[in-house]
């Protein structure tokens, strides 16, 4: 992987993208990197546009301003094609991850021509398969992992159980659905 | 050995507060402090400290139970933000003329209008005049360190005042970054014990606390406060020096980055001094000696040491992060150049407006400033005296 990778997230409020951009420096972190993982605020409200973002490098980071050129975007809400410029800054040898059930030639005519690589996550059927319910932001970080390379498939995984136990200690039921959702991310990117 | 954690500017200055366990918190939350008192009285209630929260209605109520707590004899905090702030006014010039050692977590964000919940520093600035000792950081780690270091500084017989710690709302309080805690034994031996000398609850040397003062004592309370506030800087030092032999970091009334050779040199506060060293470092790459004076000790003001660390550049840049209508430049830009002038140094300064209200501050931005530096000297371009950075 590159010294420094910057990450930018786009989703909307309630679905947490914000606890995935913080749960992706948690990990980082573990595996030695230093990282960075913080929000946008804007007018705060459910459904609301909202940026997060991370980055995570071997050096100290110092900088304290917005994600303007990222490596990689990951789109939580693919509604979000039609209002947001999501593909705005992207590098071209980077990769854009989208939640949608669509084909990556499928929602290339919608990224304002970007021309680097579409990455496609059905995390709708991922989450309702592995959790019953519809919480996109475990798979888009699996997927944003996988593609970014930011670290192997086990030690993510490990990690994350880790993380899992200690953000979910009161409700230690909802762990097992939450991990099967990374791994089947993960696999569908296929990194 | 020191613990490699990550976590945001709320929680490493809450954590601070649980290594601490003071006496009395009193708070009301405000974003982006909200997480502080939060955090704290979940400390409390999972009996990992034995600190007395009061949940109050206002934080002009906050601050005067926290008033009343120290007075009474209690190691006393609070945390707020913005318009808690302002609402707190009168209460904070009451602690300090009444020299009472609080502290205030305070997390940085703009006053209204427009009401806005993002990073500026009108809160602070704002407050500049009513007598507390101000510390502001760059990151979670500058938070958590001056925290640490809030209670033997407010405590010391010489000084006897309240102190604000101030960190960027949002850009540092929810950003989670590396950092390194110390352990919990070091800094209960580093903070020690509060001893008040005097105090409400002493019934073997009874005391009044804040009584009308007729026009001839008024001048002299006043000027008891300004001696206790320059007493400040040197416990400022002395503490710094203490801290660093147990965390292995060093601090002063500001921190220099590459500033001894420059030409050019940035002087701010708070988290973009990171950022403007990013924009120093590529231009030193390119051949441009830039410099960044990141001020941390805000109050009491080291006008004299500022002036020489500034003597031997070219041009400076002032920049603010907060507007305060005087239509002659920010309070930095202000003060600094009054220290200039004070010590005989005529260097060309320009006075910069940026970030108001969570505006994005970009090593770009930082480029930018250096550039019109260049300008100024290589072409002997008269200095626009005060300007907006990012104003669309």
């Amino acid at each position: 992987m590159n010294q420094e990778i910057e990450i930018r997230w786009h989703g909307r409020g309630g679905q947490g993208a914000k606890t995935a951009a913080l749960l992706l420096a948690d990990v980082a972190f573990k595996t030695g990197k230093y990282v960075q993982g913080f929000p946008e605020y804007g007018p705060e409200r459910m459904g609301a546009p909202i940026t997060a973002y991370n980055r995570i490098s071997d050096d100290r980071i110092r900088v304290h301003s917005n994600i303007y050129d990222p490596d990689y975007v990951v789109v939580v809400d693919e509604t979000l094609l039609h209002s947001v410029d999501v593909t705005a800054g992207l590098k071209k040898d980077g990769a854009i991850i989208i939640n949608t059930a669509k084909t990556p030639e499928e929602v290339r005519p919608q990224l304002n021509g970007y021309e680097g690589r579409v990455v496609t996550v059905d995390a709708r059927n991922i989450s309702e398969e592995a959790l019953g319910k519809y919480f996109p932001n475990s798979p888009m970080l699996a997927a944003v992992v996988a593609t970014s390379g930011v670290m192997g498939k086990e030690q993510f995984l490990k990690e994350m159980e880790a993380s899992y136990k200690h953000k979910f200690a009161k409700k230690p039921e909802v762990i097992a659905g939450n991990m099967k959702a990374l791994e089947m991310a993960f696999d569908a990117v296929g990194c | 050995m020191a613990i490699k954690e990550r976590m945001s500017g709320n929680e490493a200055v809450s954590y601070a507060i649980k290594q601490i366990n003071p006496d009395v918190m009193p708070a009301f939350p405000i974003t982006p402090s909200t997480e502080i008192p939060q955090m704290v009285s979940t400390y409390i209630a999972n009996g990992e400290i034995d600190t007395e929260f009061i949940p109050v209605e206002s934080e002009h109520s906050s601050m005067s139970a926290a008033i009343g707590a120290s007075a009474a004899g209690a190691r006393t905090l609070t945390a707020t933000s913005s318009a808690g702030l302002a609402f707190m006014w009168e209460e904070l010039l009451l602690a300090a003329s009444n020299r009472l050692p609080i502290a205030l977590a305070l997390v940085l964000r703009t006053l209204s209008g427009p009401i806005n919940i993002n990073c500026d520093h009108s809160d602070g600035m704002g407050a500049r005049d009513t007598g507390w000792i101000q510390i502001y950081a760059e990151n979670n780690q500058e938070a958590y360190d001056n925290f640490i270091q809030a209670y033997r500084i407010a405590e010391h017989k010489d000084v006897k005042l309240p102190i604000m710690i101030c960190q960027d709302g949002f850009i540092t309080s929810h950003a989670v970054e590396n950092i390194e805690l110390l352990e919990d034994e070091k800094v209960k031996n580093f903070v020690g014990e509060y001893q008040p000398e005097e105090y409400l609850l002493n019934p073997g040397k009874p005391i009044s606390v804040g009584p009308y003062a007729v026009t001839n004592y008024v001048m002299e309370g006043k000027k008891n406060q300004l001696i206790a506030l320059e007493n400040a800087k040197q416990v400022i030092l002395d503490v710094a020096k203490e801290f660093a032999g147990i965390s292995g970091r060093e601090y002063g009334f500001f921190g220099e980055y590459k500033t001894e050779d420059a030409d050019y040199i940035i002087l701010l506060i708070g988290s973009a001094a990171g950022t403007a060293k990013d924009a120093a470092d590529q231009l030193r790459k390119e051949g441009v000696k830039a410099g960044i004076l990141k001020l941390r000790v805000f109050r009491p003001f080291p006008a004299k040491e500022i002036a020489q660390a500034l003597k031997n550049c070219k041009a400076a840049a002032i920049l603010d992060r907060c507007e305060s209508y005087n239509t002659n430049g920010g309070v930095l830009g202000s003060e600094v150049t009054a220290a200039l002038y004070q010590n005989k140094i005529m260097i060309e300064t320009v006075n910069y407006m940026y970030g108001l209200g969570g505006r994005d501050f970009t090593v770009e931005d930082a480029r930018g400033v250096f550039e019109d530096l260049r300008n100024i000297v290589e072409h002997n371009a008269a200095p626009e005296q005060f300007k907006y950075i990012g104003l669309r």
